[in-house]
């Protein structure tokens, strides 16, 4: 029995190891992989020893959910496509706040007394996080589909002192809950603080933007470890802790990178009403759109020797990726060499442009990062834009009075031409004018995404075919 | 819960918070994606403590709290299988072209 324990334990300390080399693999797409596979061996290891711990009395329950939760999980792995990534990787943020929120309620269910004080805190703790990432990813999760909810910014009179109110009674409630676990009460203030957090989670995310969803899932994906760390006090389970504190400080490194990224504070984003009509007139715009053919801009593009596409979220809309390849694949043939500018917060979630373009199987060398891209622009013949905005505006970099004030740009108005490829007329999600699409060097080229691309192959092919 | 072992878990904690972010940091933004859903599955560590309560001996509270535990055991393993499997699935598109 006590060797049992001590080879738990040894267990859980090289499942750790293997999650922190996991990640440390990841610092390269080669090994990226491998670092995936150990993890998920110390992760199986860590399964495997805790169901023969002698705590362990019955398996009918666990059974159960370990064949229904695998199933679930299978499914989700293999059926979303590519560009519904940011979709999954919230809901999967809400699952793991869930998990958490239950292990508390079960511990609090099965052993309300002898919890002390700070058995109390924790339970609290593990219950608000819990119920927070569950309800907010659910928010996260319907803003991204478009479904239930607009994408659009929810603002209402009186938000912030809600909120506050809110706040308030899930700090009473926990301090009373704490004080006393075993008084009757207490199972009430139990269920009270975890229902107010579930309706904070719903007020947090509910005005906030559908671009903004970056920052959001991010911050959730911090607290789903957050909530996985609480939970590991109430087990007193060191591995919990240690894996809780990799994925929370994952998400918050993350959340931070994207706010630098729009050059606002996390504060600022999660106030919200971003995207809302902006008042205040900026500088007056110059110049006019100027509209290019597909035959035209073949023209462009078959002269060019340095190409560069900055692909935003219009490209996962219009699941562009493969046509943006069959393009690039072109454009070499012809001689051009072509490169992608990504932006740290293009689509709807870190990284979202880069597996996008990986599962259309283009070479991650020839993606670059922002900083990398744009000391490089004057020396680019084609800078083409597929569905993003925002994040090219020049308005960043010369309207002070601009929202978007501050933010890094990639700067395509610097290259030679620029075309770019959008549905309409409308502006960003920032509600601005792109002073970009008013520049003598920038063509519009209009229409769906895909449709514009596919039309440019045909030209390439047509022009190679006679 | 006593104050000893308290102290000794959140040394755990701070410790386990510096790791986290000196090796995170190190990830590049090209695989922010697949470190996300990677985390999904990690934070589906909670399934150990599932376990615990699931597996709760017979009788009074006990009944409740292992049928909450399997629940939680159910969630949980979405997020381990869930998250391991795709971003396997993710990984595997990452593919650096010879030049011809």
């Amino acid at each position: 029995m006590e060797q049992l324990n001590t080879l738990i334990n040894i267990v859980y300390i090289l499942s750790a190891v293997t999650f922190i080399l996991g990640f440390k693999l990841m610092s390269n797409p080669i090994s990226a992989r491998r670092g995936n596979l150990i993890s998920a061996v110390g992760m199986g290891a860590a399964i495997i020893v805790t169901l023969m711990d002698t705590h362990v009395e019955r398996y009918e329950f666990i059974l159960m959910g370990m064949v229904v939760g695998t199933l679930i999980g299978l499914l989700f792995a293999f059926r979303t496509p590519m560009t519904g990534m940011p979709q999954m990787v919230g809901l999967l943020n809400g699952f793991g706040g869930t998990a958490s929120l239950l292990v508390a309620w079960a511990e609090f269910h099965a052993h309300p007394a002898g919890q002390g004080i700070f058995g109390g805190i924790v339970l609290w703790l593990t219950a608000i996080i819990g119920s927070v990432t569950f309800s907010g990813s659910l928010i996260a999760w319907a803003k991204l589909e478009e479904k239930f909810i607009s994408g659009k910014p929810v603002m209402y009179t009186g938000q912030q002192f809600v909120t506050g109110a809110v706040l308030v009674g899930i700090l009473g409630a926990g301090i009373m809950f704490a004080l006393d676990t075993v008084a009757p009460e207490a199972y009430r203030y139990f269920a009270l603080f975890s229902v107010l957090a579930l309706i904070l989670g719903v007020l947090l995310v509910i005005p906030i933007g559908g671009a903004d969803m970056p920052v959001v899932i991010c911050l959730l994906n911090s607290y789903s470890g957050m909530a996985a760390c609480a939970s590991g006090f109430i087990v007193q389970n060191n591995l919990l802790i240690v894996a809780g504190a990799l994925v929370g400080a994952s998400g918050i490194i993350l959340t931070l990178i994207m706010c630098k990224a729009m050059n606002r504070s996390v504060a600022n984003v999660f106030l919200g009403g971003f995207g809302a009509p902006v008042s205040g007139s900026g500088v007056d715009v110059v110049g006019e759109l100027k509209e290019v053919k597909a035959d035209d801009a073949y023209l462009m593009l078959e002269a060019a020797n340095r190409v560069v596409i900055v692909p935003g979220y219009g490209m996962a809309v219009s699941q562009a990726q493969h046509a943006v390849r069959e393009l690039t694949e072109a454009l070499e043939k012809n001689g051009a060499e072509v490169s992608f500018a990504i932006h740290p917060v293009a689509g709807r979630m870190p990284g979202h442009m880069n597996v996008l373009l990986a599962e259309a199987n283009i070479s991650y060398d020839a993606m670059v990062e922002m900083d990398a891209i744009n000391p490089t622009m004057e020396t680019v013949d084609i800078c083409m834009i597929i569905g993003a905005n925002d994040v090219v505006n020049p308005a960043a970099q010369e309207d002070k009075t601009s929202p978007l004030w501050g933010m890094p740009i990639i700067e395509a108005n610097r290259a030679r031409t620029v075309i770019v490829m959008k549905r309409g007329k409308g502006k960003g999600f920032a509600g601005v004018e792109n002073l970009l699409f008013y520049r003598n060097n920038c063509r519009m080229l209009y229409g769906d995404a895909k449709g514009s691309l596919q039309a440019l192959i045909g030209e390439f092919k047509s022009a190679a075919g006679s | 819960m006593e104050t000893t072992i308290l102290i000794f878990l959140l040394f755990i904690l701070v410790l386990s918070i510096f790791l986290g972010f000196e090796v995170i940091s190190k990830v590049p933004s090209l695989l922010h994606t697949p470190l996300m859903s990677g985390s999904n599955a990690i934070s589906g560590i909670t399934v150990l403590g599932a376990i615990l309560a699931a597996g709760l001996a017979k009788g009074g509270n006990n009944d409740f709290a292992a049928i909450l535990g399997g629940c939680a055991v159910g969630f949980a393993m979405i997020n381990v299988t869930g998250g391991y499997f795709v971003t396997n699935r993710m990984l595997n598109m990452f593919k650096k072209k010879e030049k011809k």
